[in-house]
């Protein structure tokens, strides 16, 4: 497609790419702003930008990302996800072939999560403007008034949980980015987890957070939490779900799992009592099925995140500001 | 005729029995007078005939206690006429500020001989000391140090106690942590399940002095001997304890901590027994003999001629021995009849336990028994390391027996402010330092792991509290990821303080030059880092740099080439990927299968996944290229197949590259392997491109691996030496410094420093301050106050 002069046509191009993939009688409205009946007393709204590369990867693309991305920030503070909107940015150039695949991702994962797109917009920048496509989504979904999920709510005597294995998704950009061949490839995780949700909620269980743990992975997250409770975290290395690929790729690279990104993944803190309920729930879905417990959460004024190593050693889990750096010497 | 005067006495004379030494000198010399103690010291006012105080003055300096260090003697005349009728001690009017607080020093010859006295009363009381020995720092919570406010405080003197510590005359006077079996700490031993044992009390043996701790030793020293395991708890921390002559023994102690291969600890009865294990110059005698007694680096005697388990040291040419320290391990180590394994209470590389609920449940599963007693361990202090290098004593870690004693800084340091520096994150210390002294902490260690972390809090609260002074600048290390720098960051911006960030290898060069007692205006020197890994100031990783530097500033003049950290921290785990990543950048790589096809190294890395180590390497994935001199010795270790696949703690690989090295006996007539000194943009840079094929050659055609590791070691001294040797007559400088954690490597040092001595050029390294990153503090702090506005 082109920007600027002689747009016209591929404009209409791409409106009939988008119908032809996300057609539903809300998005149907064709005015400037689509009018839905309000679902419920309590709306949760969320929005995220997208920019990744590579646009596909193992696993997915960036329009599948998209949604899963905003469905998971919603879903993670007790809602159900309800509508997106999505808006792009397309770099002058980009193979329309390439956006039609894209989109297409997006309609499933829609779909799949239950969720309608309602709305849009498209620009088109100049070449070397824009990185082929970045995509913004936007959410609303309900909760109900009675749930209070939030980062300050784990106190001592909670207990930690992941529903799967971490480092996926960073791991599999990273190699379908740099082009590194591994033994077996490596599929990030990128998933919709408001299902998930939607069966644990439905357990009555007491959940004081919930969280997915995306960049700056499982460490950034749970000092997150940490400091927001004002409490401690211990981990126990070898209680931490990870993928032997995983694993391996992490060992080679010389990455630390634990600040590698995840998309399709929580992290639950809940009462130890009610621990096992809940993780008996999680390993029904398909999406929890490798769900653990890996910690517990300690009264502690310095709100360290610490784990027990594999060797019975302790060390403590920091926050990353930016890139993993060797800091030994 | 009757004069009067003033004596003023500096240094660190309080806590030392300064001023009953003063009294019982002054009695001697029938001089009247009294002597007290202030904020700069002790002061004295004497009144006796001008040669008497002559006299006097001469034999304070000459005759102080042993703890004491006299800086200066400064006499005044004093104009009150009438002299009082004799000498007393005044009471003190303020707290040690500016005289420290003592180290934790070994006991002392008086009190030995009363512990081994059957007839005296402090016959086998582990816990005997006075004044001029025994615990400080270890048992301080706050200041003044009195007795109040150490761990002692929980036990009341018993008449007699109390007496000799009133008493001016008494070696006890004023000792803070006095005690006698009546009155003092008890010690008791246990076993893992937590009964109590050996205490004496239910076996009927009692001396005359009803005293029962020895008893408990002695069971401990008959467990050792039958190969247990003993937890025992001294003065820094909590040691485990095993017969260093039972392999077994060693052998299960290494199992249980998950400690393999590094080198561990011994303790011997005495010199004569550490000779039938090692030997011992007048100099190591003269090292761990001291006060601080500190684990000195012995040669080893070959291993196949004693019966030293092969297990304490393996690949190793030297042994870590210290003396007993305390009236225990004399009483312990008499009971025996070979040396002790004595290393700290931990699990793999955490800080030792101090507290005796701690080493009960972290230690449970490595020790069989526990010899513990009730005096309260408040700060943690590991047993300091030393060697002896380049002819004199040089400090590798500095706890136990040196910390906290203040150091005085050189002529210039004088500024107002007080300045917190943070150290590195490995081998942390932490420093305060004004008015011309630094308080350097003990090594507090890993800050990755959470009681080094709070220890690390801790020491800061207690050092500020000790130099009662808090902080008006911090200054952190320039990497971005350092858990000290964060900590720094986030204090300043809750208490409004100026940060001041330094570059790591200005500040270890900063440190020997603070150790070399250069002063704040220094003229600008050549600073040698060999070091593992520090933030450079362009953002990339150093750790092999020259730097014109003074306080002030630094300038980058020369390098070591940069080659990639393939992967990482993980490349200081696992050396071979080092020598991949030499391979790569010298262009060998893809001779290797061919040219050397026969050689170990290449069948090795070729069982590697290259391509995706390739691509690490060509986009730096993880892959930061650094210029580390440690990680070059991983490079050449694990090619000469040392540690290849990984090392299991820091420095190993190197460690046993120079052990290697050192079993070559060279003719003199060795000429260095190839390497290049390039010269671009400024930047002086030592190239390895020839140096790598010619060390393949020579490994194909006549593989003597002494040789080619001594050869590695005449190589990079002769490439620093070298670059050194023309950027100081570039630069017009004649002193250079030597630091960084690979200056530790002795052989290295010495060729380094003998060849730039030959080239007039006087070469300094640190001796009482580690070059590793243990001194990283005080060159921090050194640099934050010359920047001072
Ligand atoms: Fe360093
Ligand atoms: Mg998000
Ligand atoms: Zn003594
Ligand atoms: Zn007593």
């Amino acid at each position: 497609m082109s920007h600027g002069s002689g747009g016209r046509a591929s404009a209409q191009l791409i409106e009939q790419l988008f119908v032809k993939h996300l057609d539903n009688p809300l998005l149907a409205q064709g005015n400037d702003g689509t009018v839905f009946p309000s679902p419920g007393e309590q709306l949760v709204m969320s929005t995220d930008s997208h920019v990744i590369s590579p646009l596909f990867f193992p696993g997915g693309n960036i329009g599948s990302l998209a949604v899963h991305g905003t469905v998971n920030d919603l879903a993670m503070s007790g809602a159900r996800p309800l509508y997106l909107s999505a808006g792009f940015i397309l770099e002058e150039g980009f193979p329309l072939a390439d956006l039609n695949t894209i989109v297409a991702s997006m309609a499933q994962a829609a779909t799949a999560a239950g969720v309608q797109i309602i709305t849009g917009d498209t620009k088109v920048v100049e070449k070397g403007k824009g990185d082929g496509v970045f995509i913004n989504t936007a959410g609303v979904g309900v909760v109900d008034s009675r749930r209070q999920i939030s980062g300050e709510r784990a106190q001592a005597g909670d207990v930690v949980i992941v529903s799967g294995s971490m480092g996926d998704h960073g791991v599999a950009i990273m190699s379908s980015r740099e082009n590194l061949e591994f033994e077996t490839t490596i599929e990030s995780d990128s998933a919709a987890l408001n299902g998930l949700i939607a069966d644990m909620l439905a357990t009555e269980a007491d959940i004081h957070c919930l969280r997915d743990p995306t960049r700056g992975g499982l460490a950034t997250t749970l000092n997150e939490l940490a400091q927001q409770s004002g409490v401690g975290i211990k981990l126990k290395e070898q209680a931490i779900p990870i993928k032997p690929a995983v694993h391996a790729a992490c060992e080679l690279l010389g990455l630390d799992p634990l600040y590698v990104a995840n998309e399709g993944k929580l992290i639950c803190i809940c009462p130890a009592k009610q621990a096992q309920q809940l993780l008996a729930v999680m390993r029904q879905h398909p999406l929890g099925s490798d769900a653990a417990i890996i910690g517990e959460v300690i009264e502690d004024p310095h709100h360290f995140v610490q784990m027990e190593t594999a060797f019975g050693g302790n060390r403590i889990v920091d926050w990353l500001a930016g890139e993993q750096l060797p800091r030994i010497c | 005729m009757s004069q009067a005067e003033v004596i003023r006495v500096t240094g660190t004379v309080q806590g030392v029995g300064f001023r009953p030494f003063v009294w019982q000198l002054a009695a001697q010399l029938n001089i009247t007078g009294d002597v007290n103690n202030d904020g700069q010291g002790v002061l004295i006012h004497a009144w006796a005939s001008q040669a008497t105080l002559d006299t006097f003055a001469q034999r304070l300096k000459s005759e102080a206690p042993p703890l004491a260090v006299v800086d200066s003697i400064t006499r005044s005349p004093l104009s009150q006429l009438s002299p009082p009728a004799g000498f007393s001690i005044v009471a003190s009017k303020h707290s040690q500020a500016a005289t420290g607080v003592v180290a934790d020093a070994a006991t002392c010859p008086a009190c030995l001989s009363e512990v081994f006295d059957p007839a005296n009363r402090r016959y086998g009381y582990p816990f005997t000391n006075c004044t001029h020995c025994g615990p400080r720092f270890s048992i301080i919570k706050r200041i003044p140090y009195d007795r109040a406010n150490t761990s002692m405080a929980a036990f009341t003197q018993c008449p007699s106690c109390q007496s000799e510590y009133s008493n001016p005359a008494d070696r006890r006077f004023h000792a803070q942590p006095n005690a006698c079996a009546q009155c003092g700490p008890q010690l008791w031993l246990e076993d893992n399940l937590g009964n109590k044992m050996g205490d004496g009390i239910g076996d009927g043996i009692e001396d005359n002095s009803g005293n029962t701790n020895h008893h408990a030793i002695d069971r401990a020293a008959q467990l050792i001997q039958q190969g247990y395991i003993v937890a025992i708890k001294g003065i820094g921390g909590i040691h485990l304890a095993v017969d260093a002559c039972n392999s077994q023994a060693v052998d299960k102690l290494r199992a249980r901590k998950q400690r393999y291969g590094k080198p561990l600890a011994l303790m011997a009865r005495d010199e004569a027994q550490i000779r039938q294990y090692a030997e011992l110059s007048p100099q190591h005698s003269q090292a761990i003999a001291s006060p601080a007694a500190p684990i000195v680096l012995l040669p080893q005697i070959q291993p196949a001629n004693t019966a030293l388990a092969l297990g304490v040291a393996p690949n190793q040419n030297q042994l870590g021995f210290m003396l007993p320290y305390s009236p225990l391990h004399h009483w312990l180590l008499r009971k025996l009849n070979s040396p002790i394994v004595l290393t700290s209470g931990n699990r793999s590389d955490e800080p030792q336990c101090i507290g005796n609920q701690e080493a009960l449940e972290r230690l449970a599963d490595i020790a069989d028994y526990f010899l513990l007693h009730n005096r309260d361990i408040i700060n943690r202090l590991d047993d300091s390391v030393v060697q002896i290098m380049g002819g004199k004593q040089t400090v590798m870690r500095r706890a136990r027996g040196f910390a906290p004693q203040p150091i005085k800084l050189p002529p210039g340091f004088n500024a107002p402010k007080t300045v917190l520096a943070l150290g590195a994150d490995l081998k942390n210390t932490v420093c305060f330092a004004k008015d011309g002294h630094a308080l350097l902490s003990q090594h507090i260690g890993d800050l990755e792991n959470p009681s080094a972390q709070l220890d690390f809090r801790h020491t800061i609260e207690l050092l500020a509290q000790l130099f009662q002074s808090q902080p008006d600048i911090i200054a952190t290390d320039k990497h971005p990821n350092y858990l000290s720098a964060a900590f720094g960051v986030q204090q300043a911006a809750e208490k409004n303080l100026d940060t001041f960030a330094v570059q790591h290898h200005h500040a270890h060069i900063a440190a020997a030059m603070i150790d070399a007692g250069l002063p704040a205006n220094s003229e600008p020197l050549l600073g040698i880092a060999l070091d593992g890994l520090g933030f450079g100031d362009d953002g990339s990783f150093w750790g092999g740099e020259i730097l014109l530097a003074n306080y002030q500033k630094s300038l980058r003049v020369a390098r070591l080439q940069p080659v990639s950290m393939l992967g990482g921290n993980v490349a200081m785990r696992e050396p071979w990927r080092n020598t991949l990543a030499h391979l790569f950048a010298s262009g060998v790589w893809q001779t290797l299968a061919k040219g050397y096809k026969e050689l170990s190294i290449t069948e090795f890395l070729s069982d590697k996944p290259i391509a995706i180590l390739q691509k690490m390497a060509a986009q730096q994935l993880n892959s930061p290229a650094s210029s580390s001199a440690g990680r070059l010795f991983d490079a050449v270790a694990a090619l000469l197949n040392l540690c290849r696949e990984q090392q299991t703690y820091e420095g190993q690989a190197a460690t046993q590259l120079q052990t290697l090295a050192e079993e070559y006996r060279p003719t003199g007539s060795e000429r260095s392997l190839p390497f290049d000194i390039l010269n671009t943009s400024g930047l002086m840079e030592i190239s390895w491109q020839r140096f790598w094929p010619e060390i393949l050659q020579r490994l194909k055609t006549h593989s003597n691996l002494p040789q080619l590791a001594w050869l590695f070691h005449l190589t990079l001294a002769q490439a620093v030496t070298r670059s050194t040797t023309q950027l100081a007559q570039q630069h017009r400088v004649q002193t250079v410094m030597l630091s960084g954690g690979v200056a530790h490597n002795r052989l290295l040092s010495e060729m380094i420093i003998q060849r730039l001595d030959s080239n007039n050029l006087h070469c300094h390294i640190a001796g009482n301050i580690p070059s590793n990153d243990g001194g990283i503090a005080l060159g921090q702090a050194a640099i934050a106050l010359a920047n001072l506005k």
